[in-house]
């Protein structure tokens, strides 16, 4: 397991992608399981620092843990913000045309997607989300 | 992210190279708020994108509105990880892409 705890800000996301693609390579992971575990990175990491202490800012943790026997990569945000489970947003209608288009909620729901699990638990105060992905 | 412009005529290309995400999709916003006066045709080309997220997606959503009142917007050499990502936000039904 390691991780590492920065400041929940938007410019801090090139090293906390940086921080997983290391951990990725040393693995082998495929260039687009890699490519799909960074856009997740992108739009979690984002929503914390958005909102999580929104207008404030505080701290976030991120861990990566690998389960060698299955080959699965499994990357835990960790923040004290106010209560956010973004799992319970409704999936955006990806029906409609560009003029009646919106845009929320498709950060979440590509990572949705694109994972092969996402986790949501509230535990002492915390927000914790875990994303698995086969690589 | 690095962004090379070609203009021919009333046709623009934007090579985009790297990722478009949070932290770079102002950079292509800004292009798109600012360097489309006279531009009939507009090409994405995505030949060396490595990935896109949701930011991504919006600026190409106001990018393609603006262009369909002006002319029309292509996005070219889309990627397997990009494609994936416009067919499941059904973007590939708003975008022209080859």
């Amino acid at each position: 397991m390691k991780e590492m705890t920065t400041e929940a800000r938007i410019e801090n996301i090139p090293a906390v992608t940086a921080f997983i693609d290391e951990q990725l390579e040393a693995l082998d992971c495929g260039m687009k399981a890699q490519m799909q575990i960074d856009m997740a990175i992108d739009e979690l990491f984002n929503n914390i620092a958005s909102y999580a202490y929104a207008p404030g800012t505080g701290s976030a943790t991120v861990r990566f843990d690998f389960d060698e026997a299955a080959r699965v990569a499994a990357i835990t945000f960790v923040d004290s913000g106010v209560p956010y489970n973004p799992l319970e947003k409704a999936d955006p209608d990806v029906s409609l045309s560009a003029e009646e288009r919106e845009i929320g909620g498709l950060g979440i729901f590509l990572v949705k997607k694109t994972m092969d699990a996402i986790e949501y638990e509230r535990r002492d105060g915390f927000n914790v989300l875990t994303i698995k992905k086969t690589i | 992210m690095t962004i090379n412009k070609i203009k021919d005529g009333s046709t623009l290309t934007l090579a985009l190279e790297g990722r478009l995400d949070t932290t770079t999709a102002p950079e292509l916003e800004k292009e798109v708020r600012t360097g489309l006066d006279g531009v009939q045709q507009l090409i994405m080309d995505f030949a060396k994108l490595d990935y896109i997220s949701s930011a991504g997606l919006r600026v190409l959503l106001s990018a393609q509105k603006l262009m369909s009142k002006q002319g029309g917007m292509k996005v070219i050499h889309v990627n397997e990880m990009v494609s994936e990502v416009f067919e499941v936000t059904g973007f590939a039904d708003i975008l022209d892409i080859e």
